[in-house]
């Protein structure tokens, strides 16, 4: 049995990786990769707790994230190849037209 | 069963009549606010009429409820008014001559551009005079005591344009205030002590108590707080200095406000309040003595004033305190007497005044008048019936009521009557040298037209059109009042023979005691003093103003400082501006101004706006527009929650 704290660990660490990559990344396919990075850590913890004390809700949360994650993705995915034909770009820094 | 008068109608007319003019006037020809003017104060003094021949068949008083206004507790205060004899002298008084002076300010304020403006405010007047004369409780009256002040502050600051009116507005307004102080912590004594303001039940409640002989006490303390509010609207020591300067309003409105109605509303309200000044000897001593003491001072300063409307200032305020003196001696009914004659020749004094100041252009200086007889025969005849009458030559009007106060005042102690008689003397002299300086001797008028009027400014005057050419006379519409006013000048005082006046207001006022058998030889031999005194006046005047014109000149060389003093009114303005005004103002200035609301007030609020811009100048930067530094402060802000989280989770 793998005790609990080390399925923390992971996900921390996964969520932490996520955090970094969204912050220093300037690639928006990087930082959505990040973010799913992130969700997915969260996901760790959620099961590894279902898996721990033994309650299914931890799971079943885990389905709507995926599912989430997923409509985020293909809505996310549009929004980026949009955000390409006009700008040309995918540096977040130069998508600022709502900056003064 | 008392009939239905409608007694709410005669104040609310002249309201309507305001109201009328006030919104619509402007528009409206002048035709037209003559008409609306002249109908509302016209039917209020027939709705008085009405009363009056009503009048014998009440019972009296007769007490008419019109709304309810305050009930809390067991306080209440209505909309209700009180009729008796004494609130019938009045309200005849001043719906009557109120009415006169409606008629004659059509003729002088014709040419007005404010005409309208004018007569709306008289309207307002009325309405604020007649509430107080009607009112069944104190605070009703109050109502009315400053409407009355506010209808006079508007009307002495009609030519708002001109610096002095309108401060002398203000001045009256201010000096109001310090006596309606002094009234209202009398109305919060009542109100303690007798739980109502109701007249009928707070004099009910003070009759059972008994005299207050004994040093002063709760009666004493509010007698002394009503007169301070009566000294300050009857213009008595030490707050009349407003009433000279109020002369900047318009002459009617002189004549109306502050001289037959408004300034007698303090007189009305001691003898109101009879029956708690009745009961506190002190608070009486000190009307007597204030009333005493105005009516002289202030005619000495009438001597030495040039300009006409201050003469009859001064005047009224030394007549005024006739009527004090009258009622600090406990009669009453010889006060309310006065303040009948003292309106119907007043008023038209000033209202001649009015007439010869439209005669020559808005000059008001007698220095440049005289000789103006020829010129306005009717002014100078009507003016000349009120100057007998004030003077108190008999069989005129003011002989009879001064002639009353002089001898209720001797009854009560020799003093106010001694005074009282020179006073009279003074009050003829200055009268008559009033008389002979404005309508004897040469015109001196001429040259005034080529240079420009003087220094009246009278540009803002509404008569100023007619500043040129000789003196003329005026038009119908101003006489008659005039002509009307003198009548009741010559015979009103004839309803005080036998004491009949007085018997009539006996069921207000309480009968008092017939005068000792064996005094009746004293009476006729004061009678005899005071005409004596009223004729020796004129021969003085008709010797130093008429046959020696030089002398004046020669007599005021002679008396050096105390003339310039009397001229200069003893300097009490000068006095006040530097015990009150001028500490007032430094105080504001340094300490609530500089000190309290810059150094504190302002000095708090813009620290604080200083607190919040440098503080926000160093968060801003946090706002960079850049989306990944946001997503950093976010991770922050989570991670610094999880932190305190875990630190809470450890303790």
């Amino acid at each position: 049995m793998v005790p609990l704290s080390y399925y923390l660990l992971l996900s921390g660490f996964l969520f932490g990786c996520g955090v970094i990559g969204f912050l220093i990344k300037r690639n928006i396919i990087t930082i959505f990769m990040s973010i799913e990075l992130m969700l997915n850590g969260v996901n760790l913890s959620f099961v590894a707790f279902a898996a721990h004390w033994h309650a299914l809700s931890g799971q079943v949360f885990v389905f709507f994230v995926m599912v989430v994650a997923a409509a985020e993705a293909a809505v996310g995915l549009a929004i980026i190849i949009a955000v390409y034909r006009t700008r040309e770009t995918l540096n977040v820094d130069q998508v600022n037209l709502l900056k003064l | 069963m008392n009939p239905n008068l409608n007694l709410w109608l005669i104040p609310l007319l002249p309201l309507a009549g305001a109201a009328i003019n006030g919104f619509w006037g402007k528009k409206s020809s002048r035709n037209a606010v003559t008409a609306v003017a002249l109908f509302f104060s016209g039917a209020a003094f027939a709705m008085a009429l009405l009363v009056a021949l009503r009048f014998s068949s009440l019972a009296l008083p007769y007490h008419e409820f019109f709304a309810h206004w305050i009930r809390s507790g067991n306080f209440t205060a209505d909309f209700s008014f009180y009729l008796d004899q004494l609130s019938l002298v009045m309200l005849l008084v001043v719906t009557g001559v109120g009415f006169l002076i409606h008629i004659y300010s059509v003729g002088y304020m014709w040419d007005d551009p404010s005409y309208y403006r004018f007569f709306s405010y008289l309207n307002l007047f009325m309405f604020f005079m007649l509430t107080l004369v009607l009112a069944d409780n104190y605070l009703l009256m109050f109502i009315g005591w400053e409407g009355v002040g506010l209808a006079s502050y508007l009307l002495i600051g009609f030519w708002f344009t001109k610096d002095s009116a309108a401060s002398a507005g203000k001045k009256a307004f201010i000096v109001n205030r310090i006596g309606d102080f002094g009234f209202l912590i009398a109305l919060f004594l009542l109100i303690k002590h007798f739980g109502s303001l109701n007249f009928d039940r707070v004099f009910g409640s003070v009759m059972p108590l008994g005299v207050e002989t004994a040093g002063a006490g709760l009666l004493t303390a509010i007698g002394i707080l009503l007169m301070v509010g009566a000294c300050g609207k009857s213009a008595q020591i030490p707050l009349y200095i407003w009433l000279p300067d109020a002369m900047e309003g318009p002459t009617p409105v002189s004549a109306l406000i502050h001289a037959a109605t408004m300034v007698t509303a303090g007189v009305y309200m001691v003898s109101r309040s009879h029956v708690i000044f009745e009961r506190a000897p002190i608070a009486l001593t000190v009307v007597a003595i204030i009333g005493t003491l105005t009516a002289f001072f202030a005619a000495t300063i009438g001597i030495a004033q040039t300009d006409i409307k201050k003469v009859l200032a001064y005047s009224t305020v030394s007549q005024l305190g006739y009527m004090f003196m009258a009622c600090g001696a406990g009669a009453f009914s010889a006060g309310i007497f006065h303040l009948m004659t003292h309106a119907f020749f007043k008023g038209l004094l000033f209202l001649g005044a009015g007439s010869v100041i439209h005669a020559v252009g808005g000059e008001q200086d007698m220095r440049k008048m005289g000789g103006l007889k020829s010129f306005i025969p009717w002014t100078f005849l009507t003016m000349g019936i009120a100057t007998l009458a004030i003077a108190g030559i008999p069989p005129l009007a003011g002989f009879w009521s001064k002639d009353e106060i002089l001898w209720k005042a001797y009854q009560a102690s020799p003093v106010y009557w001694a005074i009282g008689v020179i006073t009279a003397f003074i009050t003829s002299f200055y009268m008559f040298r009033l008389l002979y300086m404005t309508f004897f001797g040469d015109y001196h008028g001429a040259q005034v037209d080529e240079h420009g009027h003087g220094s009246h400014g009278h540009a803002s005057h509404g008569n100023d059109d007619h500043g040129h050419g000789s003196p003329h006379e005026s038009p119908m519409v101003m006489l008659v009042p005039l002509m009307i006013l003198a009548v009741l000048s010559l015979v009103g005082g004839l309803v005080g023979i036998g004491d009949r006046f007085e018997n009539f207001l006996a069921p207000v006022f309480g009968a008092r005691e017939v005068a000792e058998a064996g005094s009746r030889r004293t009476e006729l031999l004061l009678m005899g003093i005071s005409v004596a005194v009223a004729v020796l006046g004129e021969r003085l005047a008709n010797l130093l103003y008429y046959k020696r014109p030089e002398l004046p000149q020669r007599i005021a060389d002679s008396l050096d400082g105390l003339y310039e003093a009397v001229v200069h009114k003893y300097y009490i303005d000068e006095l006040y501006a530097a015990i009150f005004v001028k500490p007032l103002i430094d105080g504001s200035t340094r300490i609530l101004w500089q000190g309290v609301d810059r150094n504190i007030i302002d000095a708090a609020v813009n620290d604080a706006g200083d607190v919040a811009r440098q503080a926000s100048d160093e968060v801003r930067h946090m706002q960079s527009g850049n989306i990944r530094s946001y997503a950093g402060w976010v991770a922050a802000g989570a991670a610094a929650v999880i932190a305190f989280m875990i630190w809470m989770g450890v303790r």
